[in-house]
């Protein structure tokens, strides 16, 4: 009803500012996001190339970046699978539901948003390392946790766990279970009725989360850095990897591993923006279909 | 309404079980691990640990830096907001995506390409170490590193009720002779200020915990430039895991009680501005 109110559309006296106005606070964002934002942007890539292709390439082909790339890829194949089913499980107990201590389940669920990564990091430190409650069995078991993959996923896995949860939980809700329950009374199972049903309902949603938990797990840096002992080419993931590339002063060789995060996160912001536009769309379309 | 009918849909005992198996292990636990080692220490050596002068310095930094930043983020954020939703000028449509970066650039790159820019060498912090203002490894850098990654909470929770503000009132106002000036602090300024609020809540949890982007232009120095999930982090790296444990949780229990001190004020604003 409003969606035509944007931009332009308002050009009457009295209802936007005189164009000199308008000018100097567009002209002022601007200069905020420049300083924020686009410059950092470009100094990604300015400095990754300072040394031309030649350097860039060195740099990504090193076979430490390679390990860093490779270790990052594991993790994120293992917290993304683990966070999406932890969501879709979570949504549908409380979208569909209603059960007592719902409120709290749900706090519960927000919490590790308000967790500093560091503090992330060190509760598994805490559980798991040389001192830590379980540290004697996992030595006398040679069970390595901390300063070893298992450790970093699980750093990695507490923080990403809201991210597929909040994006489903307020989808499923507004979507209602009418289908659900039809299917069902007509004989559906409840696998089939979720697959043919429930999932393709939520299918951008979905979609949604995962990019959002991909980005997370391929850049978190704090909770990792925690738990990972940085032993290079074995523990260091690529945020760590930049670290430590910066920390030696080998600046372009820290730049050119950065611009593959950049890259990847200008790619989720694409994909972010494309789902979005179908989210809008659908919604449009469920509001058109059934005057909710 | 559209809650569901206890009993026709199944899956509750799987998922319900699944969900809480794995919130148990992934978060629960971890963090009554946590507590109990916290428990664990002689209140003598908490309290002296929690309230060191360098402790204090830390948690002085991370406050007020977040603090700072989140309201540069929330007069910044409502501007940028107003001026993506309001007006028209070329690549806009960039701009408005481009205001997420912060969500997605990993903190460890904004750290390291926001230090580079602000340094005394930099692109931005040569000309302003010319006027005498140093940014990296000063406290402001720190405010500097946490406005960026708050960026887009403000503007994500203003645009939003923006989009939606019914023109009437404007229309109403301003044929009634109200200046544009008079009609945003009176009628839109007050619709917004709930929304402002709940970024700037957003931004400042964010900045309290925030690691990765501010320590590479902080400087690290203690007592000056050191936030507090670095001191947990030293403290671990010297093996004073009693240490790392007082204070992580004493920070953690602080920020919780901030943000529910925010977030009851900002409730407050809210009814107060729906009464008035």
């Amino acid at each position: 009803m409003f969606g035509q109110r944007t931009g332009a559309g308002t050009n009457r006296r009295g209802l936007t500012e005189a164009a000199p106005v308008r000018w100097l606070l567009i002209g002022l964002a601007l200069v905020f996001l420049l300083l924020f934002l686009v410059i950092p942007l470009v100094l990604v890539f300015a400095k990754a190339f300072a040394d031309g292709l030649s350097g860039y390439g060195r740099a990504i082909a090193d076979p430490f970046t390679l390990a860093a790339l490779e270790l990052t890829a594991l993790t994120a194949g293992i917290a993304v699978p683990l966070t999406v089913l932890f969501g879709l499980a979570a949504a549908w107990a409380i979208a569909k539901f209603e059960f007592a201590g719902k409120h709290v389940l749900v706090t519960l669920i927000d919490l590790p948003f308000s967790v500093s990564p560091v503090i992330s990091g060190l509760l598994f430190v805490l559980l798991f390392g040389a001192r830590g409650w379980l540290g004697p069995w996992l030595q006398a078991h040679e069970i390595k946790i901390i300063f070893a993959l298992p450790g970093i996923v699980l750093a990695t896995a507490f923080v990403i766990s809201p991210l597929v949860a909040r994006e489903l939980i307020p989808l499923m809700r507004s979507q209602g279970s009418e289908e659900e329950e039809a299917a069902v009374t007509l004989g559906a199972s409840g696998l089939q009725t979720f697959l043919r049903i429930s999932l393709p309902k939520i299918k951008w949603g979905l979609f949604y989360g995962v990019v959002l938990c991909a980005a997370r797990s391929v850049g978190e840096f704090g909770a990792v850095s925690v738990v990972s002992g940085h032993i290079r080419g074995q523990t260091t993931t690529v945020p760590l990897h930049v670290e430590m590339l910066y920390n030696e002063y080998q600046f372009v060789a820290a730049f050119a591993v950065a611009s593959l995060l950049t890259i990847l996160a200008l790619v989720t912001l694409v994909l972010k923006g494309l789902i979005e536009w179908r989210l809008t769309r659908s919604a449009r379309r469920v509001e058109a279909g059934w005057g909710v | 309404m559209r809650t569901a009918h206890q009993g026709v849909l199944p899956g509750f005992g799987l998922a319900m079980g699944f969900t809480l198996s794995y919130l148990g292990l992934i978060v629960v636990i971890p963090l009554v691990a946590l507590l109990c080692k916290a428990l664990a220490i002689s209140p003598g050596r908490l309290v002296q640990t929690v309230f060191s002068a360098r402790a204090l310095a830390a948690y002085r930094l991370s406050l007020g830096a977040a603090l700072v930043g989140a309201s540069i983020n929330a007069v910044c954020g409502l501007l940028l907001a107003w001026v993506l939703q309001r007006y028209a000028f070329p690549g806009k449509r960039l701009i408005d995506g481009l205001v997420d970066l912060p969500f997605a650039l990993p903190t460890a790159v904004a750290g390291v390409a926001l230090t580079s820019v602000y340094a005394a060498n930099g692109w931005v912090g040569g000309p302003l170490s010319r006027l005498g203002i140093d940014v990296a490894y000063t406290p402001l850098g720190v405010i500097a590193a946490l406005t960026f990654v708050g960026l887009p909470f403000v503007v994500r929770t203003v645009q939003p009720v923006l989009r939606e503000l019914p023109p009437e009132i404007e229309e109403a106002a301003a044929s009634m002779g109200a200046g544009r000036l008079q009609v945003f602090q009176r009628l839109i300024l007050p619709e917004l200020l709930p929304a402002v609020a709940t970024g700037f809540t957003l931004a400042l949890a964010r900045g309290l915990g925030e690691y990765g982007s501010v320590i590479f232009i902080a400087g690290n120095m203690p007592g000056r430039t050191e936030i507090t999930p670095l001191l947990i982090m030293i403290k671990l790296e010297e093996y004073d895991y009693e240490g790392a444990t007082a204070i992580a949780l004493f920070f953690l229990v602080a920020s919780f009680a901030i943000l529910l001190l925010v977030n009851v004020f900002s409730l407050r604003g809210e009814h107060r501005s729906q009464r008035g």
